[in-house]
């Protein structure tokens, strides 16, 4: 920590810090990324810095162009605060069902907000934003389900920043949402040790998915394919809400006040933890509890707060 | 939350062959075309199997499942309990007594 020239110099070196006393294991140490330390409040502050820098360096992002792009409200959220300070209009395709903190945060940032079909989720909000940037040429979609700037500020920043913080790390696990944690922490810790083994942890996709016509219309990001996600993975196991919700809720007992991915994140920790024998398992914390106050998560009853969580999107 | 008996099929099942019960709970997509309800019976020792069964019961669902090859469909993700089988094996994944077998769509987060 020190004094900055600007608040994008203050995106990523984030903390590592050892919560081994959440470890079902004793013989399991745990570590835990704080990314919602970041500026805007989430890892995808790396992201966002990240394919907007390329994308300015390459040309493809001119002075004063507008950008767009869907997201459930953290990447958005990243690129909202670094267009604002960069002189680009945002407009951020967000579905109906995030936390209202989320979009509130968009407008602190003055991003424009287009809302999708909760029954979409973020498939839907993606469809919606490159429908519009098909219809507005003008626009740089910065994709970030497909924008390799996306994956490589994990390969560039993250990975090398736990690599640094603990190389003693056994296993990497971290939520697969566009797969760019995952993919570029992954891929950087494995060229420098072949052993570390790397474990996805997804949502249950159930009631955010009912607008889905068919498996057809179902999405795999091109981060993940593009990068041999399925060769790079060594398991990925699913979590759901309420496992979520009481992983943040000792968290929190902790001292880490975190949103429900890192809940999820946790409880796949947990599981890796038990199968293993001994190890240093890391993971990632993609953002802190701000965004999740009014879904009730850490207070409320427990059956109440996973049937909200059911209908809300939070990965 | 131990899931540690994943791909473990206990020796007496081996001998049962196909005959392994599971539970395989459906994606709203794909509910219509079978029972209708959230989760159906099938049985097989190995993912493969107990596709090889639910297709038996309802032919509709053979396009969701695989491929005209036989292979995996590309956007269908399945969990034995909670673990994703591309990671196990794929469709020899195995799958044990009282296990659940969990088809979700794949979809984009972030």
């Amino acid at each position: 920590m020190g004094r900055y020239d600007s608040v994008l110099d203050t995106i990523g070196n984030t903390p590592l810090v050892d919560i081994s006393e959440l470890s079902p294991n004793p013989r399991v140490q745990v570590l835990i990324k704080l990314e919602g330390l970041n500026p805007a409040g989430s890892v995808k502050d790396r992201a966002a810095k990240s394919m907007i820098e390329e994308a300015e360096k390459n040309g493809s992002l001119l002075p004063g162009q507008r950008i767009v792009e869907s997201s459930s409200g953290n990447t958005a959220a990243g690129l909202a605060m670094i267009a604002k300070l960069k002189g680009y209009p945002f407009t951020a395709v967000v579905p109906e069902n995030v936390s209202i903190e989320r979009t509130k945060l968009l407008r602190a940032f003055g991003a424009e907000i287009i809302v999708s079909p909760a029954a979409e989720g973020s498939n839907g909000a993606m469809r919606r934003a490159q429908a519009l940037a098909g219809q507005h040429p003008d626009w740089w979609f910065s994709f970030q389900y497909g924008n390799p700037a996306n994956p490589r500020a994990h390969y560039e920043g993250t990975g090398p920043e736990i690599w640094r913080d603990c190389p003693e790390v056994s296993h990497f696990v971290a939520g697969l949402g566009t797969a760019g944690t995952i993919i570029g922490v992954g891929r950087f810790l494995k060229e420098r040790n072949p052993s570390v083994q790397v474990w996805a942890v997804q949502p249950p996709a159930g009631e955010t998915v009912e607008g889905l016509k068919n498996l057809d219309e179902g999405f795999i990001p091109p981060v993940f394919t593009d990068n041999d996600g399925y060769c790079l993975l060594d398991r990925s196991r699913v979590v759901g809400p309420r496992e979520s919700i009481e992983w943040a809720r000792r968290l929190a007992g902790a001292g880490v006040f975190a949103g429900l991915s890192t809940g999820a994140a946790m409880a796949g920790v947990a599981r890796c933890a038990l199968e293993i024998d001994a190890g240093t398992i890391v993971t990632v914390s993609p953002d802190g509890g701000w965004k999740y106050l009014s879904t009730d998560v850490w207070s409320g009853d427990l059956d109440d707060v996973v049937e909200r969580a059911r209908h809300e999107l939070y990965f | 939350m131990v899931t540690g008996k994943v791909g473990f099929v206990p020796s007496h099942l081996d001998q049962l062959g196909d005959a392994v019960p599971v539970v395989v709970r459906l994606p709203n997509i794909l509910r219509p075309i079978a029972s209708g309800e959230a989760s159906v019976n099938a049985e097989g020792a190995t993912v493969r199997a107990v596709f090889d069964d639910l297709v038996r019961r309802y032919p509709g669902l053979r396009p969701s499942l695989l491929t005209p090859e036989g292979d995996m469909h590309r956007h269908l993700n399945v969990f034995v309990n909670d673990d994703d089988v591309r990671y196990l094996g794929k469709l020899e994944a195995k799958v044990g007594d009282a296990d659940t077998l969990t088809l979700m769509p794949a979809v984009a987060g972030g």
